[in-house]
């Protein structure tokens, strides 16, 4: 057994986006135990519905986060939709259950460009944001925003998707879906990938369960927690299967979203051909009085949106759980006994995104 | 063990064009919805304040007395609440990106017609707008 | 989206008990928020079993101390060192604790006091 050093692991690192720092103590080479640190990037957005009202507040939530932003929005208005009990028309619940899967699809191809420039894998770095660029023109042209869509309010949606897109969209996911199998059959077989990333940071899944591990995350170590089962928006009426896998390796996480990259297609697909006639919203009056926790699952996991609120404008509290605020203990516990080497890999297979972490 | 899965992707990409665009000198792709910046009909507003009450990032400044309508560019968030909620529609939404700039400011000031008890001036309509440091 | 929500009022006293009877029963700790209802203070401990939440929570003023549940969850340490930091608010007993530099604020305890420095 050796001397105990601590080395500190950001928070700037080349593979890191964004700033998490992380106190490793080592043995020779072997990591025995880190301690998180967050902090850099807390800006404060919940205590902002004290000064915004609660159908502008909405746009605030939305950028929580700069990649699951869609998602933020759409619980944020679902939140609201169950307290005031209002119905939203079905087609807009289709329509965002749509824009959830395109968000979702976004997001994992940005990961894996990121994670594969993480080890040195350019090709599929370039490759993946090559295909994600033409999820960002289907959003662009559907909503009007890139990454930031703002389409959704509460009550419904802004913008209608016309029959012509459908189809059109219909037809570049099928494209999609075949380039997709190019890229992510070269990733996942590639035999120094799989060298590399066996074995590990693995999470058991008793720890997955009870540390509160959620998204790919827990998927990875076998723990099937999928919100979209419960059914919001429209994906009570969908058939779908969450993928799991059990190893509880980065490999295994690597695996859970490059096959959820085909379910959400296939969710889209399904949208499109049930998505009924109709208007995409309703008129709201009068401010929520009650309290709700909305739940969603985004590309990084399950996300937990708690609004109170006492019948006026302006909400009492906005508290929001993102997924990476909760795989942070899971992280701890994986990166204990991986080598230096990995700790990079291992960090960036829970998909961290600091920004949404503190809002 | 499997080689060249690349391959394909490889002679593919060989043959084909460069999938990015040579901005500047191309223009940017934009679409038909997409949300570049606010621009606003100076003739049409009645300085009604709606846009300003709207805005999440309080960004519109409506002066009535004044007549003057300002939107700092820095803070706007470019959400379109404002164009939704005009009852005159007097505010639009360019689809190109504003220009990047490299000073401080993006304060941009326009004296608009204000309410219509009377006839619009046409004066006030014609003046072109005035960028303000 | 009909989903069980139970909101069971707890004392600060049973906190720990409770929440071991909660990971027995095979539920996994959601998240840990604070809202603040005047001069109280409610803290929500959200559970999860098969998509059916259980929140227990506790009420309690800005000089109570409550004991940390990170013995029985570990991962509870984010959310009890983010409610010492936000709402200044002690919590005892924590596996990890940052001593009120969990986040940076340039304002202590932001979320506990009524900020005005925007104008209108």
């Amino acid at each position: 057994m050796g001397k105990q050093i601590t080395v500190p692991f950001g928070p700037q690192h080349p593979v890191l986006p964004e700033p998490i720092h992380l106190d490793l103590v080592l043995e020779d080479e072997t990591v025995v135990d880190a301690i998180p640190s967050i902090g850099y990037v807390h800006r404060g957005l919940e205590k902002l519905v004290e000064k915004r009202e609660y159908p502008e507040y909405i746009y605030v939530a939305e950028r929580i986060c700069g990649i699951c932003s869609y998602i933020h929005s759409n619980t944020y208005a679902e939140c609201i939709e169950q307290i005031m009990h209002i119905e939203i028309p079905e087609r807009a619940q289709y329509l965002r259950t749509i824009w959830s899967e395109y968000s979702r699809l976004h997001s994992h191809l940005l990961w894996l460009g990121l994670f594969a420039d993480g080890m040195g894998f350019e090709s599929v770095f370039m490759n993946a944001w090559r295909l994600r660029e033409h999820i960002l023109d289907d959003m662009e042209a559907t909503t009007g925003g890139r990454v930031i869509q703002g389409v959704c309010k509460v009550g419904g949606v802004r913008k209608d998707i016309a029959p012509e897109k459908l189809d059109e969209m219909l037809k570049g996911l099928k494209n999609l879906e075949h380039e997709l199998h190019d890229l992510t059959d070269v990733f996942l077989n590639d035999a120094s990938v799989i060298h590399r990333l066996k074995g590990a940071g693995v999470l058991k899944t008793e720890d997955a369960y009870y540390l509160g591990a959620v998204g790919p995350t827990a998927r990875g170590s076998g723990v099937p927690i999928d919100i979209r089962q419960t059914g919001y928006a429209a994906y009570g009426k969908i058939n779908f299967k969450p993928v799991v896998e059990s190893s509880g390796d980065s490999y295994a996480r690597c695996a859970v979203r490059a096959k959820e990259l085909y379910t959400s297609i296939d969710i889209i697909e399904q949208c499109i051909k049930k998505i009924p006639e109709g208007p995409v919203d309703v008129k709201v009056t009068g401010a929520p009085d009650g309290e709700f926790f909305a739940r969603a699952e985004q590309p990084r996991g399950e996300v937990v949106h708690y609004i109170k609120g006492n019948g006026k404008k302006n909400l009492v509290r906005h508290r929001v759980r993102t997924p990476t605020f909760t795989n942070i203990p899971p992280l701890v516990t994986l990166l204990k006994g991986c080598q230096l080497a990995d700790v990079p890999i291992v960090v960036l297979s829970i998909d961290p995104c600091i920004g949404c972490a503190e809002r | 063990m499997t080689y060249f899965q690349n391959a394909k992707t490889i002679v593919k990409s060989l043959f084909s064009r460069p999938s990015t665009l040579m901005y500047p000198a191309k223009p940017a792709k934009k679409m038909a919805l997409s949300r570049g910046h606010v621009i606003i009909d100076p003739a049409k507003c009645i300085t009604c304040r709606s846009c300003q009450r709207k805005c999440p990032a309080q960004a519109i400044v409506v002066d009535v007395k004044e007549k003057t309508w300002e939107i700092d560019r820095f803070r706007c968030i470019i959400c379109a609440s404002c164009v939704e909620v005009c009852p005159t529609k007097c505010l639009a939404m360019d689809p190109q990106y504003p220009e990047s700039t490299t000073a401080r400011g993006g304060i941009y000031k326009v004296t608009v017609a204000g309410p219509k008890k009377k006839e619009p001036a046409p004066d006030a309509a014609a003046k072109p707008a005035e960028m303000k440091e | 989206m009909a989903q069980e929500q139970v909101t069971v009022p707890i004392s600060v006293g049973e906190l720990v008990e409770r929440t071991a009877q909660m990971k027995k029963n095979g539920c996994r700790l959601v998240q840990i928020g604070c809202t603040k209802v005047g001069d109280d203070y409610e803290i929500n401990y959200l559970f999860d079993k098969e998509f059916a939440l259980t929140n227990l929570r506790i009420t309690v003023k800005q000089d109570t101390v409550i004991p940390s549940v990170s013995s029985v969850y570990f991962g509870a340490f984010v959310y009890e060192n983010e409610i010492h930091d936000l709402y200044g608010i002690a919590v005892t007993g924590m596996n990890i604790d940052f001593g009120g530099h969990f986040y940076r604020t340039t304002i202590k305890t932001p979320f506990a006091v009524t900020i005005t420095k925007e104008g209108s």
